[in-house]
């Protein structure tokens, strides 16, 4: 399927992630081709088959209810960039 | 006396364990090696005092005779590993400064077992890449050159800083990941052995995740048995790894009993591909014959969907690694650039902390997951992901383990196939498949190319066998007799 | 399933009938998070309940807590629910600053409880079945402060991971009485089961709101989401706002947006919430950092076994079993605690009297002195006690009320307290009949004016004996004895 610059923006934005405008017209371009070369999945017939959810045959690992981690809020907070006393700071968001 | 890097890594445990050398000479020896090759660019991270500070508790250990299994025994990591205290990148700008307050279970296995950290070595920005072109940091040189021609090739990748460090004789092993080929194609290129254990045989536990249903960790080494040793160190189960496997870690080392007669070896059709170069055809055939003399039977076998596992992992890497890249947004740790609202801050940060390659693959992932585009892409690529699975459980009733050729092509040019991402993917057009099955495979050095560049042969094995590829590979290694060097 | 009149509302155009589903997210009573080993407790300081796993670190990886699974488990069969042998854990995938990964781990398209019901009390007394879509397990996000600081937005990540239940029902309720009476009947039901506190106040307990209008018969109108309800009193005002605003864009002629609201207590008003403006596409998948979740009969078996009495089953027994009246059972076995007290006074003795006891008098005293049922200063047993002393006819009830008082003000035993203040009932005939005799003669004139017809005259005259013997004579005793003498 080939992209047009209004869906890479679209895709761009739902990634978070800032592409000048002039850039679309390229990145399309170059999704464009990685879709077209995945699309040839389309040729094999799936009608059926389980999608593979785990490539490990064993069933989900459960942990006992008990309280092995936390305050640890140094470990936590001391790569932060940003952030005051005990908290993280994000430019404000209003709700 | 050789020198000390020229050492493998049985050498020189047998080495220190019979007081030839202290550890502290042979991590002398590797500190001295890793800033040789600072041209390659091999390491993002050098750690020399750490590596000397472990090689003395390695000597005091050993002068006890308490010595673990790899005790004093210097290794690259690749800079995908959280390391406590020390700066891990995963080769981005994302993630500028990021010091992990934590050790990954992988590297705490192998301190736990005496070895001692070199430094962080180079790799594809999260691990996304086959030349080790993407890094921030800037590419890997091969230490390789082809003949008569001096231009700088690439490692391969993404483990490129991994299996330069190793070629260079700048570290005895390193510590690579593999998603579809990221240890075993920068193997093949740089002429050592790569393994990719079967999925959840290490633990991903403070890796950092690129393709979190496809990545392993695997070592990199000079030879078979090398790889025996270290995977043996870095391998077991791992409660906080929800995917790691309580299954028992064999006597890898014990595995190499040189006898594979009786062993069925399957040889894929499909693998056999319109345009293959001859030279890899050549020792893929050469690879057979070895096999067959050490009394191996070969067959013929199907894996009739091979030609959809490269668009497959191109759909599942991309959806898996839009997600676990979220999480580099600016807020706890790593880059961060302004913005006037939340949403700038991340689309910011974002855009100046990816680098090309990695952004193009969060927004091929984000599309393939997005409404309306699921089904059609991700959900199918999942299909046929089982289907893929199945041709291997097919094939391993009628065969031990499967032969084939490691990479299309040797090494490459600096540079080379940058404009084109899909002829770069083709790179791993023989080490994907088995990522998607979660099957162990090794690449073995095993011959060169005409201009004379390493190439190497592919074992996949049935999951949890690493022990049979090993033993398999140990002879392919003897017979190929491997000895250039770069 | 309804015969159930609907109660609708009077606009210009007509009558309009709103539609409302709930989803209330509960918290799961744990000591650790869903896919971490951190605290849930809460009222921490911040950020220090946060393993390095909920902090989304590079390389972290979650983990199950087992418990939360058995929770849900017993969830859905307290709901009656389908519970799912095979539920996969997706991703739900967007960016806020309280969602340290980029997404939420929660379940999608193959949850672990599937359809349920929850009976509804009605005031009349009726019941009505609510159907329960599904059930899932996710984990909570962090908390956004925004009111700090001028320019920033700070960021809590204590509950960030901790463990939810989603549960959602069908738009099966159709006024703001019927949604507060499904959140208390599914607060209460959660309760008994021990798998959620229920306390709205620290957020255990949390409703969005899924609001539409319609005239009756019409297909359903747009619905509007109103989020993070955290009373039963909002909900019940969300609703009744939400469903008026809605009227009133419709009938001047506008149109519902479908969006995300929010409920200000404070002017009792929704509006739309500005972060969440943009489309989302959340890009679910199955997380691959966990395996399908694959649950053995065996276990749900252990689990239903389990189960303790709930409320629609022990108010049935209240009713067949105790005589009670359907409206006095379901008051009692809203909680467990209550029930457990009741029955404790009942033990033995007159059900009638003791749910009276219980619910008029202690129930009354304990709203009054804002106590819950676990800190009444009267215990099981002493007020048991004071039942018995009525029965017996120690006391009269008017008596009872007093000692009852005494109780509740220093928790002692009421024999004591009747003993020590000569509240024994008088039921001596001989002390009886002086007292009579004293105030018929005292009161000549009203004995012939009852005596010539004036019948109402005769509580009088028992008034004054009570009043003679301070309250304590035996009021039957009194009427038999005054009755004779009158007649004679
Ligand atoms: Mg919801
Ligand atoms: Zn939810």
């Amino acid at each position: 399927m080939a992209l047009d610059k209004a869906a890479v923006r679209k895709i761009a934005r739902l990634a978070r992630i800032r592409v000048a405008e002039e850039e679309l017209d390229g990145l399309a371009v170059e999704l464009s081709n990685i879709l077209t070369f995945v699309e040839q999945l389309g040729e094999v017939d799936t009608a059926g088959v389980e999608p593979m959810t785990s490539v490990v045959a064993m069933t989900l690992p459960r942990r006992a209810d008990a309280v092995t981690d936390g305050n640890t809020a140094d470990k936590v907070l001391v790569n932060a960039p940003e952030g005051t006393g005990n908290f993280f700071a994000v430019p404000k968001v209003v709700e | 006396m050789t020198t000390l890097t020229d050492l493998s890594m049985a050498e020189a445990r047998d080495g220190l364990r019979a007081r030839k050398y202290s550890a502290k000479e042979l991590a002398e020896a590797h500190v001295a090696a890793v800033e040789r090759i600072k041209p390659l660019n091999a390491f993002i991270t050098a750690t020399p005092e750490r590596a000397l500070a472990a090689a003395a508790e390695a000597d005091r250990r050993l002068a006890r005779g308490e010595e673990r299994a790899m005790e004093g025994l210097p290794l690259a990591i690749k800079d995908l590993f959280c390391t406590e205290g020390v700066l891990t990148t995963a080769a981005s700008h994302i993630l500028d400064g990021f010091k992990p307050p934590y050790e990954s279970t992988v590297t705490a296995n192998l301190w736990r077992a005496g070895a001692l950290m070199l430094g962080k070595a180079n790799l594809d920005e999260f691990a996304m890449g086959s030349s080790n072109m993407t890094s921030h940091y800037g590419p890997v040189e091969s230490p390789w050159r082809r003949k008569g021609d001096n231009r700088a090739l690439v490692p391969g990748g993404s483990s490129g800083g991994s299996a330069a460090a190793v070629a260079a004789r700048a570290a005895l092993g390193a510590t690579g990941t593999d998603t579809g080929g990221s240890i075993r194609q920068p193997a093949a290129f740089c002429g050592i052995v790569g393994m990719k254990p079967t999925y959840g045989r290490c633990s991903r536990w403070g890796i950092v995740a690129f393709a979190s249903s496809l990545d392993q960790a695997g070592p990199l080494t000079r030879n078979v048995r090398d790889a025996a040793i270290m995977l043996g160190a870095m391998a077991g189960h791992d409660p906080k790894d929800s995917t790691s496997v309580d299954t028992p870690v064999p006597d890898y080392e014990m595995a190499l009993t040189g006898d594979i007669r009786g062993l069925r070896i399957g040889i894929p059709r499909e693998y056999r591909m319109d345009g293959m170069n001859p030279e890899i055809e050549r020792l893929w055939e050469q690879g057979k014959a070895w096999l067959r003399d050490a009394g191996a039977e070969p067959v013929d076998i199907s894996l009739p969907h091979t030609k959809y596992a490269l668009p497959t992992y191109y759909i599942v890497a991309p959806a898996e690694a839009s997600s676990n890249l979220a999480r580099y947004d600016g807020v706890r740790y790593g880059l961060r650039v302004p913005g006037r609202t939340l949403d700038e801050m991340y689309e910011n940060t974002r855009a100046a902390g990816f680098g090309k390659e990695v952004r193009r693959r969060v927004m091929i992932g984000t599309y393939v997951l997005s409404a309306g585009y699921y089904d059609a892409y991700y959900n199918k690529a999942r299909q046929i992901r089982t289907l893929i699975a199945r041709d291997f459980d097919r094939a391993f009733k009628v065969c031990d383990a499967i032969l084939t050729p490691t990479a299309p092509s040797a090494a490459f040019a600096l540079g080379e196939k940058m404009d084109d991402p899909i002829a770069m993917y083709l790179n791993d057009v023989f080490t994907v498949p088995a990522s998607l099955a979660g099957l162990p495979a090794i690449s073995v050095p095993a011959g060169l190319s005409g201009d004379g560049l390493p190439l190497g042969l592919h074992l996949i094995g049935r999951a949890f066998d690493e022990a049979g590829v090993l033993k398999i590979a140990h002879v392919l290694e003897r017979a190929a007799d491997f000895r250039a060097r770069p | 399933m309804t015969t159930h009149a609907p109660h609708l509302i009077r606009g210009e155009s007509g009558d309009w009938e709103v539609v409302i589903g709930l989803e209330v997210h509960a918290q799961v009573t744990s000591q650790a998070k869903l896919f971490s080993g951190a605290a849930t407790a809460f009222g921490a300081e911040p950020n220090t309940q946060v393993s390095l796993v909920d902090a989304a670190m590079p390389g972290m990886l979650p983990v199950i807590n087992g418990h939360c699974i058995e929770q849900a488990i017993k969830t859905g069969l307290g709901l009656k629910a389908q519970i799912n042998r095979r539920s996969v854990f997706d991703r739900k995938n967007y960016f806020y600053a309280d969602l340290p990964a980029g997404y939420q781990i929660s379940q999608y398209l193959q949850p672990i409880v599937g359809k349920g019901e929850i009976v509804l009390d009605l005031p009349d007394g009726r019941g009505r079945t609510i159907a329960i879509t599904r059930l899932h397990l996710e984990m909570d996000a962090g908390k956004s402060l925004h009111d700090q600081h001028p320019s920033q937005t700070y960021i809590d990540l204590n509950r960030a991971g901790v463990a939810l239940m989603e549960i959602v029902s069908e738009p099966d309720l159709r006024t703001a009485e019927e949604a507060g009476a499904y959140v208390r009947k599914l607060r209460s039901i959660l309760r008994y089961l021990g798998t959620c506190d229920g306390n709205m106040e620290e957020g255990s307990l949390r409703c969005d709101c899924n609001v539409s209008v319609r005239h009756p018969g019409e297909k359903l109108g747009t619905r509007t989401e109103t989020k993070n309800v955290n009373s039963v009193r909002f909900v019940m005002a969300a609703i009744e706002h939400e469903a008026r605003r809605q009227i009133g864009v419709l009938e001047s002629g506008g149109t519902i947006q479908q969006e995300t609201r929010l409920f200000d207590p404070a002017t009792g008003t929704t509006r739309p919430m500005r972060s969440k403006e943009h489309a989302h596409d959340y890009r679910y998948f199955p997380d691959p950092d966990l395996l399908p979740l694959e649950l053995s009969e065996a276990e749900i078996e252990r689990i239903r076994a389990s189960l303790p009495e709930l409320p629609d089953d022990k108010k049935k027994r209240f009713i067949e079993g105790y005589k009670l009246s359907a409206q006095d059972a379901g008051v009692l076995v809203a909680e467990q605690a209550a029930a457990n007290f009741f029955e404790a006074v009942a033990a033995g003795r007159d059900a009638k009297l003791a749910a009276n006891w219980v619910i008029n008098e202690l129930f009354g005293r304990l709203n009054a002195a804002g106590k819950p049922i676990d800190a009444s200063p009267v215990a099981a047993e002493r007020l048991g006690a004071l039942v018995d002393l009525i029965q017996d006819g120690t006391i009269s009830g008017r008596i009872a009320k007093d000692v009852f008082e005494t109780m509740f003000e220093t928790g002692r035993d009421p024999a004591a307290i009747v003993e020590e203040k000569g509240l024994r009932q008088v039921s001596d005939t001989g002390a009886l009949d002086a007292a009579i005799a004293e105030v018929l003669a005292g009161n000549a004139d009203k004995v012939a004016e009852f005596k010539s017809g004036k019948d109402k005259l005769f509580g009088f005259f028992v008034g004054q004996v009570m009043k003679k013997t301070g309250g304590k004579a035996n009021p039957g005793l009194v009427n038999d004895m005054l009755r004779k003498k009158l007649s004679s």
